[in-house]
């Protein structure tokens, strides 16, 4: 029990970490430009299969710097040439176009690696145990995962804090809607930051990749986690993201690892076989298999409670 | 003896640590036109906000013919009789002039959320877009998109969604703001006619404006009511003259 | 009569055209296509409810289409089990009922905020609804769906709606009423104020409206319609399973009212319309065929945001005042830059995907009917010759076409003004 209780917490802070590596960029780029964009989780994608052909090319760790460049480059380009472009049609098209963008680059992704699985190995110098809790093998990779994602907050906060971006980043999330008056590089920036963005997503898709299934549905299935992260934390809130992608990491990984259902907590009071048909389903099925709808129950729950999300304080 | 029209007791806002507006006592007589001057960043509009509800006050009542509004929801004000303009246009930009005004009529007419009637057939509605457009000298602009309007005319339509749904409070913000000489004029004329056996309450920067058409003005300095008084006893207000007046005047 | 005519005129030329249609196009996948289109010119309309004229963004509207579906075919089921006296004709009510009632449940939770809010909020909703499907197996059929087979119905004037001819003119019906009551609904008070809140929500409250009812009225409305898509589609389909209702439904209806146009009535059907043919013609063609929608998407959005319809309707003073051969010379010229362009886009397209994913059928294919190898140098270099050159052309043939439409947008105001003075 003990056991299933330390493992579980470390995967899903491991989970959440990757999670707020995502749903930070999401925050900070709908903080400065206002937009919402859908295709964060297509980045995290690219990330991946970049790595993937990277790395069975030249080698894990050339892929872990350059898939993320690649990306990031290729962010850079979408705001320069497609965002901006749109931007002055307004919000819907902005979202529009970046739903858009989640289509193409998922077709293209199929196109290129198929539908199915690619082998994305975990590089032979990180394939051993960590370290053994009680009886069970910890993975040095998902140690180095965990590691890297917290190196990467510890410099992002540092550039945050030191940095003429990073006081412009900060402006833009207390007093959005602002960073127009800012000077006329606004353009510039607005670039980097989607580029940052994108790469942080990538990031977090090349050290996913090996530990998780690397898919062309993985940005389908992950894009909408991290909009319930960005919302359950507060639209714009960077602590209410961490807070938010810790909160769905654990809850999801706990769930996963549990096998209660309705049935065996209430065992005796089970409705008789005959008049369940439609409630046996309700009844048997388990935690573990509600586990994917979890983010969304917690949302629905939220939106009822706390419309604001966990830390936000503006209404819309 | 009849309540006031609106009446403001101790109303407060606060931003954070930063009040807004400090206590405000205010009682306007049923039929009376009353202005609001003051320097910018007085809370002029602050306090239009509280009572049309917009804001939340942090202390203090509004009410409206002594029955009490306050904090309540904007729609739920209006409906009871207050309506209000923006200092900043604030106009349904891609609807035509026309169905601006019309829309702004349908809730008072008693149509509501209705969906089986027919917009067309609703000759009541028709007959008071249409007055209202003749009163704000828009009629020949009717099918024109309500963005593309000249400022002059997006300021007269803004009126015009303020009285169409013929609340009997008034409430307009800077309703000559940005305006020529000439436009000002007429702005006057329709605000002397549309509020005719109704209360006003207007916040106004023109001078000639508000000693032109008010009844009683307010004053209101840093959030405070500096003196309420006809606009002669106010123009010899030495404390107005000092804090307000001589500023704006001279 | 005259006033008859200008009132209903429009329905009575749809449904002589709706009858009529099967006998121009008669072949099984024509009527098939057609059947489609039917459902899908209602399910696009309703969602335009929300986008075009409340302004509401929703990523999950495939959520009422998908229950539509699944409550009409156990409606169905149950009512072939019970041998009720129920036509199949009028089961898409069971849609409606179960669109309507699901969309005053969920939109009352998505429907308390606007804007990008309320669009993350539909997008977490639809994956809700799409994941609890999978795991209520016994309503939604799990991975196979459920099956059900619309002749067990007690026939209707001997009409037993086997044949796809049968079925085609049911779907027609319905998709004529529901069009009708969904046009109605636009010029309705209710209609009106849809679009003010659209505009300016704020402002909409100072008038005495709470966006928020009206938000929640309209998007209960449009799943009642999306309700009867659903249905319809059980109908035709005699399956419903779990991705009718998941997130690749709800992009399709987006992609289809969006290339449409948002601003008109019309746009949607345009868009269902030529989608849906799309869809046929493509998937057929090429098995990269999404790729193409999400690529024209994006240049629907970056280039003509206003739709077809929208686009088309700019052209309305133009014609108005005959200024319109001041334009026609550009927009051929762009059309004509913008198909090189699109051809140099396919080919790159077809050469790649013939490299990775059929990379075991050899690097020989055909394109357009021409032979070519996919890995010699020659035919990437015409693709990137015609992309490239067709682009820049395309850019600056758009250009032209709007400075062009510009002056003679002004000629046609000053003509209007003219006729007016004279007359």
């Amino acid at each position: 029990m003990l056991e299933i209780l330390f493992i579980s917490t470390l995967n899903g802070v491991l989970y959440g970490m990757l999670l707020f590596l995502m749903a930070s960029g999401l925050t900070v780029i709908f903080s400065m430009m206002g937009v919402l964009n859908f295709a964060h989780a297509s980045f995290y994608m690219l990330g991946a299969f970049f790595g993937f052909e990277i790395s069975r090319r030249i080698g894990f760790w050339p892929g872990l710097v350059v898939a993320p460049l690649l990306v990031g480059a290729i962010g850079m380009a979408i705001e320069r040439y497609g965002l901006r472009r749109v931007h002055r049609h307004g919000h819907v098209a902005e979202l529009l176009f970046t739903f858009g963008l989640t289509f193409v680059i998922q077709e293209g992704v199929e196109m290129v690696w198929g539908k199915l699985p690619v082998d994305y190995r975990v590089p032979p110098s990180l394939d051993f145990p960590a370290f053994t809790a009680f009886s069970t093998n910890y993975p040095a990779f998902k140690m180095f995962e965990l590691l890297t994602a917290i190196a990467i907050f510890a410099v992002l906060l540092l550039v945050v804090r030191r940095t003429r971006i990073g006081l412009i980043v900060q402006a833009a999330l207390t007093h959005p809607g602002m960073v127009g008056m800012l000077g006329h590089n606004v353009d510039r920036i607005f670039m980097l930051v989607f580029g940052v963005g994108a790469g942080l997503a990538a990031v977090a898709g090349v050290i996913a990749g090996p530990a998780l299934v690397t898919q062309s549905n993985m940005a389908g299935l992950l894009g909408p986690i991290l909009f319930v992260v960005v919302v359950v934390g507060g639209l714009g809130s960077l602590g209410g993201a961490f807070l938010a992608s810790l909160l769905i990491g654990l809850l999801q990984t706990f769930a996963v690892a549990s096998n209660a259902s309705l049935a065996g907590l209430l065992g005796p009071l089970s409705p008789s076989a005959k008049q369940q048909v439609f409630l046996a389903d309700i009844w048997n099925v388990t935690v573990a298999q509600v586990a994917p709808i979890l983010p969304y129950l917690l949302l629905v729950l939220i939106l009822i409670f706390r419309p604001r999300g966990l830390m936000g304080r503006r209404e819309s | 003896m009849t309540a006031p029209a609106l009446e403001l007791s101790g109303l407060r806002k606060s931003f954070g640590a930063t009040q807004i507006i400090r206590g405000v006592d205010l009682a306007i007589p049923k039929g009376e036109r009353h202005a609001v001057i003051g320097p910018n960043g007085a809370g002029k509009s602050t306090l239009f906000h509280l009572i049309s509800g917009r804001y939340q006050p942090s202390a203090g009542s509004v009410r409206l013919r002594g029955e009490d509004i306050t904090g309540m929801a904007p729609q739920l004000i209006n409906r009871r009789g207050l309506s209000r303009s923006f200092q900043v246009t604030n106009i349904f930009p891609r609807l035509s002039v026309w169905e601006n005004v019309r829309c702004a009529t349908l809730w008072a007419m008693g149509y509501k959320y209705s969906f089986w009637r027919n917009i067309e057939r609703l000759a009541d509605a028709r007959q008071r877009t249409e007055q209202i457009l003749g009163e704000i000298n828009l009629l020949d602009r009717w099918k024109v998109p309500a963005g593309v309007l000249t400022y002059a005319e997006q300021r007269a339509l803004e009126i015009g969604l303020t009285i169409a749904g013929n609340a009997d409070v008034l409430l307009l913000d800077e309703p000559t703001a940005g305006m020529s000489h000439a436009e000002t004029e007429l702005v006057v004329a329709l605000i002397r006619k549309v509020s005719e056996n109704r209360t006003l309450l207007m916040i106004e920067h023109d001078m000639s404006v508000v000693f032109g058409l008010a009844d009683r003005i307010s004053v209101l300095v840093y959030g405070e009511l500096l003196a309420t008084d006809t606009p002669e006893r106010v123009k010899a207000n030495a404390a107005v003259q000092q804090a307000y007046l001589g500023l704006e005047v001279s | 009569m005259k006033n008859f005519l200008s009132t209903f005129g429009v329905w009575i030329v749809a449904a002589i055209v709706a009858a009529c249609l099967p006998q121009l196009f008669g072949s099984g996948l024509a009527l098939t296509s057609m059947s489609l289109m039917g459902m899908m010119i209602i399910f696009s309309l309703s969602y335009n409810m929300l986008l075009g004229q409340t302004g509401l963004l929703s990523f999950g509207h495939a959520v009422f289409f998908g229950l539509g579906g699944f409550f009409c075919v156990h409606a169905m089921n149950d009512v072939a089990a019970g041998k009720l006296p129920v036509p199949l004709i009028v089961v898409p009510l069971a849609g409606a009922a179960a669109g309507l009632v699901f969309g005053a449940l969920l939109g009352w939770v998505s429907t308390r905020r606007g804007g990008t809010a309320f669009s993350m909020i539909t997008l977490g909703i639809g994956e809700l609804v799409a994941s609890s499907a999978l795991i209520l197996r016994h309503f939604f059929g799990g991975e196979e769906g459920v099956t059900t087979n619309r002749t067990d119905l007690a026939p209707l004037f001997g009409l037993n709606f086997g044949p796809q001819l049968q079925v085609y003119y049911l779907i027609a019906a319905w998709c004529l009423v529901s069009v009708a009551a969904m046009y109605a609904l636009t010029r309705t008070p209710f209609g009106r104020i849809c679009n003010a809140v659209r505009d300016n929500p704020e402002r909409a409250a100072f008038i005495g409206y709470d966006p928020q009812a009206v938000r929640f009225l309209s998007f209960t409305l449009s799943g009642l319609f999306a309700g009867i898509a659903g249905a319809l589609a059980a109908i035709n389909f005699e399956i419903m399973n779990a991705g009718q209702l998941g997130a690749a439904q709800s992009g399709a209806v987006i992609l289809m009212v969006f290339i449409g146009g948002v601003g008109t009535f019309a746009g949607p059907i345009i868009g269902a319309i030529l989608v849906t043919y799309l869809q046929v013609a493509l998937s057929d063609v090429t098995d990269a065929w999404q790729l193409y929608f999400g690529l024209l998407f994006i240049g629907m959005v970056m280039f003509v945001p206003e739709g077809i319809a929208g686009l088309l309707l700019r052209q309305q003073p133009l014609l108005r005042e005959r200024q319109l051969h001041r334009v026609v010379p550009f927009y051929a010229l762009a059309l004509l830059a913008g198909l090189v362009t699109i051809a140099g886009l396919s080919l790159a397209i077809e050469m790649a995907n013939r490299l990775t994913a059929h990379a075991g059928d050899g690097p020989k294919m055909a394109f357009l009917h021409v032979p070519l190898n996919a890995t010699s140098v020659l035919p990437w270099a015409i693709a990137a010759v015609l992309l490239v050159g067709g682009g820049w052309l395309f850019l600056r043939a758009a250009r032209a076409s709007r400075n062009a439409y510009d002056t003679a947008l002004a000629a046609s105001l000053a003509a209007a003004l003219a006729h007016r003075s004279n007359a």
